[in-house]
């Protein structure tokens, strides 16, 4: 236990700053996007790619039946974290897929019946895009606005229920800004109201204590690559009393209780049984380590650079992470500027657009602020040195980009940014 | 995506940064693009009285190839007269940086700022261009 | 795989090839999200885009033709989604995975396990809609091969949209996309001695109108969201790679087949083998001798450490008899029918050891049966 405080960093053998500061591998901080695969599942998965390859479904022989025995103990694993049983744990590929299949698959169950869906507007791309799949068929969807804090009003989400609501959707973990909604309360609601709550766990389940019963959770999305297992893999819960019955949407041989066809991928099943495991038994220690290392950047940062400003609630939030706004130095800019430190401006998966972050819009943060944003995601292999490290480069490239930003000249000479007129704007 | 070289050059050691008064008259000042877009570019022309560029200066604020892009530009307008500079086009800046496809905006925005730049000097000298 | 273990079940699922699993330990090495613009990202963007195109050569395509889905099943379930609310027609021999996905007409097949292209004509001339065709390319079960040329081209006549579930051909026989003529084409890695959880499908035009069923990012350009399951991508990348390096597989497997069949008809004469005078893929044989219940031997061959299956294993433990050999018109043999199929890893050791045990076992049967008739 001792050594968990020291971080994992030994055992991965992942050095990445020598003794004497200088760093030999690029430093990793984007834990959001997606983590390694600790060692410790890497070692269980492996003799599932090897000597244990059977096919799950295959009852004729011993390979099927051993397989099959891995990957339930794999789904009682990850039941056991999130208190349900085994039996309403469905295989998925991923979180992506776990979402499309609950909020669509639902939807389309009750269509008869209701036609009415809440989610947030802050929410992952592949719930937003379900729900928008679900208003091109006929449904109609209540997007939520979130607080300052990234938080939602449980006000509004009361207000916005109607008789014809069939599904609630809120994510439990923010993926850009690491808020954590009030789960508990929400399933509450729900439940008082006889409607299927869905959240989107795949940056809470193994980072924060997840209790569908206690917060009353009826279909939740899990990933294994947030966690330290592999990616390509990922469950949905699915609550088996009350029943909740879904549409769908890869037919064929059945498997996963009719809910998802296809083989399974053994190791991966496995990996991901090893990696909640493994997270659930870290989670008391490890919060506590990366809240000191998250603590330290802030204020690092925050005593060496002004204008520097936290998006989203610091209280409600996952240890993990931190999503900083620099004022006047553009945020892919000060990612080149950091470039043997791995952030992401903006979620991963919406980079490559170069679209300015939806959710620090939704939060209110103004139009020029929305692009000075960095994620920094701190994890299970961070170390005291790379935080260190980190805070250095970072406030380095702050200053010499801000050297280069005509807006920051603009602010010094007390010019007020928004008088400004840029008319050259040629989008 | 892996940046050029050229691209890594201009932006870790950008040419010309800084400004000019831009109330002196021979100086010429274009502000383009806007910070809810995710770049400006200050750039900044001294013409002498020979018509000639003189000196340049930018001050950007966007990603790497933004800056790499302004920065570029400030090296090739010296020396070049105000209608040799009109003629930068943003493919040539774009091919010589190799920009990515999702890159090409910051070398309109490079280009734009030179335009503006000139049009400014001319505002304010009372160029005629008829 | 213990030594003393005969695994002959290919058409389930298959060792990972050892070169498969060189690539896949080395992948652990590289986790960043592909879709991340930081160095961790660019490295597993590129391997991925790497074992695209080792899938490319495989299936005689160009790279953009290949979107990665988590498996077989996943592939005909978004091809069969994605070509629209079309008229749809399939094979009756068809996998689960298609003909679950949605109703549609069954096209019957011959007794020889060939699809029925007259009864395809008919059908496609019935009606003006807008049709989708799904014929596998290879059945499981008997491992018959359609001529899928012939059904394009009917197809195309009637500007019908064809889907080809090559699940079982690949790595088999050669497949080259753009002389078969199908809009789309499922394949699947742990067929081909690559890693389970990972397949493709392969729209031949790839800017083709097409619906996705995954919504969210804009990975596999938008026809399929979610984060890449690298480890299997890179599995599946390393597993074509090595297929297509191999010369005179297609010749040795099927030496090994022969083998069996040539055997067994010798000494077992009233053994059937089902599809056995028409193309079929090299490495599977199915066949039923009649009165021996395909459970006895089963367990019979289980005991002896040989894996062989009866019926398809994608059914789940289905005790029903197999609708393939139904739609074939072998109803009556269907619960004694038993496959046996190779792969890379199969051996001549390997198909000794499951002639002597099978022979053993139906001499030990018919001993009996010789026994009961005389005592009664």
């Amino acid at each position: 236990m001792i050594k968990l405080l020291l971080g994992d960093e030994a055992k991965m053998n992942k050095l990445t700053i020598n003794d004497n500061n200088k760093l030999i591998k690029p430093i990793y901080l984007d834990y959001q996007a997606t983590t390694p695969c600790d060692p410790q599942v890497v070692e269980v998965m492996l003799p599932y790619f090897t000597e244990r390859f059977g096919n799950s479904h295959s009852r004729n022989h011993y390979y099927g039946w051993e397989a099959e025995e891995a990957v339930e103990g794999a789904r009682e694993k990850i039941a056991n974290i999130i208190n349900a049983s085994s039996k309403e744990i469905i295989f998925t590929s991923g979180a992506t897929e776990s979402n499309n299949l609950a909020i669509k698959g639902v939807a389309h169950f009750y269509r008869e019946k209701k036609n009415h869906v809440i989610t947030v507007i802050t929410e992952h791309k592949c719930v937003l895009a379900s729900c928008r799949s679900l208003e091109q068929n006929g449904f109609r969807v209540t997007y939520l606005s979130v607080k300052k804090n990234g938080l939602i009003n449980l006000e509004e989400l009361k207000e916005a229920i109607t008789d014809q609501t069939i599904l609630i959707s809120i994510m439990a973990v923010n993926n850009e800004i690491g808020v954590i909604q009030p789960l508990t309360e929400i399933g509450l609601i729900c439940r008082e109201h006889g409607i299927f709550f869905h959240t989107d766990a795949a940056q809470a389940v193994g980072k924060i204590p997840i209790d569908v019963d206690v917060m009353n959770i009826d279909l939740m999305s899990i990933s294994a690559h947030k966690i330290y297992g592999p990616k390509g893999i990922g469950a949905l819960y699915l609550r088996r009393k009350p029943r909740v019955y879904l549409q769908a949407l890869i037919d064929g041989g059945r498997q996963e209780r009719g809910v998802r066809s296809g083989t399974l991928a053994t190791p991966l099943c496995v990996g991901f049984g090893e990696a909640c495991s493994l997270s659930i038994e870290k989670m008391p220690i490890e919060s506590e380590r990366l809240r000191i290392l998250r603590d330290r950047l802030l204020k690092g940062i925050n005593d060496r650079l002004s204008y520097v400003y936290l998006n989203g609630d610091l209280e409600k939030r996952i240890p993990g992470n931190l999503n900083i706004s620099f004022a006047f130095v553009e945020g892919e800019g000060l990612m080149m500027g950091v470039k043997n430190i791995a952030v992401s401006s903006g979620s991963a998966c919406t980079s490559a657009s170069l679209e300015p972050s939806y959710v620090l819009k939704a939060l209110g943060v103004d139009v020029e602020m929305v692009h000075t944003s960095l994620r920094i995601g701190i994890g299970r292999f961070t170390t005291k040195k790379e935080i260190d490290y980190t805070i250095d480069h970072i406030v380095e490239a702050v200053n010499r980009l801000r050297e280069l930003s005509p807006l920051w000249e603009m602010h010094l000479e007390g010019i007020d940014i928004n008088s400004i007129d840029f008319t050259h704007h040629n989008d | 995506m892996s940046y050029n070289e050229k691209l890594v050059d201009h932006y870790e050691h950008p040419r010309n940064v800084g400004s000019f008064n831009k109330e002196e008259n021979g100086v010429g000042t274009g502000l383009v693009g806007a910070p809810a877009c995710g770049d400006v570019m200050k750039l900044q022309i001294k013409v002498n009285a020979s018509g000639i560029i003189e000196d340049a200066k930018f001050k950007t604020f966007g990603c790497g190839s933004a800056i790499a892009s302004s920065s570029l530009v400030t090296e090739w307008v010296k020396g070049k007269t105000l209608e040799e500079a009109a003629k930068i086009k943003n493919n040539e800046i774009a091919q010589q940086l190799a920009l990515p496809p999702v890159k090409i905006h910051c070398s309109v925005l490079a280009e734009d700022a030179i335009k503006a730049a000139i049009a400014d000097y001319k505002k304010k000298n009372k160029f005629n261009d008829e | 795989m213990t030594s003393l273990a005969t695994y002959l079940d290919y058409n389930a699922t298959s060792p990972i090839r050892t070169s498969v699993r060189k690539a896949i330990m080395r992948s652990m090495d590289y986790f960043g999200n592909p879709s991340s613009m930081h160095s961790f990202g660019r490295t597993t963007r590129n391997l991925i885009e790497e074992a695209r195109k080792n899938v490319a050569v495989l299936l005689g395509c160009q790279p953009e033709c290949v979107i990665f889905t988590s498996g077989g099943t996943e592939a005909n379930a978004l091809a069969i989604n994605g070509w629209g609310n079309k008229r749809f027609l399939t094979s009756s021999i068809e996998h689960a995975s298609v003909l679950k996905v949605k109703y549609g007409k069954r096209i019957a097949v011959k007794q020889s396990g060939v699809i029925d292209l007259l009864e395809l004509d008919r059908l496609l001339s019935e009606s003006n809609e807008p049709t989708l065709v799904t014929v596998m390319l290879a059945n499981n079960e008997t491992g018959v091969i359609q001529p899928i040329i012939d059904v394009v081209r009917l197809a195309k006549a009637h500007g019908a949209i064809v889907h080809c579930d090559a699940i079982q051909a690949v790595g088999k026989i050669k497949i080259n996309l753009c002389e078969l003529g199908v809009d789309s084409l499922a394949v699947s890695a742990h067929k081909i001695g690559g890693p389970a959880g990972v397949g493709a499908l392969l729209l031949t035009n790839p800017n083709a109108k097409f619906l996705p069923t995954l919504l969210g990012g804009d990975q596999e350009w938008t026809r399929r969201a979610g984060t890449e399951n690298i480890i299997g991508i890179i599995g599946f990348g390393a597993a074509a790679n090595e297929v297509n390096g191999e010369i005179g597989e297609v010749e040795r497997l099927a030496g090994l087949r022969d083998r069996i069949e040539q055997i067994f008809c010798e000494k077992v004469p009233r053994l059937v083998i089902f599809g056995k005078l028409t193309a079929r893929l090299p490495n599977t044989s199915c066949f039923a001798v009649p009165d021996v219940m395909a459970q006895t031997l089963l367990i019979g061959l289980d005991l002896a450490n040989i894996a062989v299956s009866s019926g398809s294993a994608c059914s789940s433990g289905n005790v029903a008899p197999s609708h393939v050999l139904v739609a074939m018109g072998a109803d009556f043999l269907a619960s004694s029918a038993i496959r046996v199929s190779f792969g890379w890893a199969s051996t001549e050791h390997d198909v000794a050891r499951f002639i002597d045990v099978f022979l053993s076992l139906i001499n030990r049967f018919d001993l009996v049966s010789k026994r009961k008739l005389a005592s009664a």
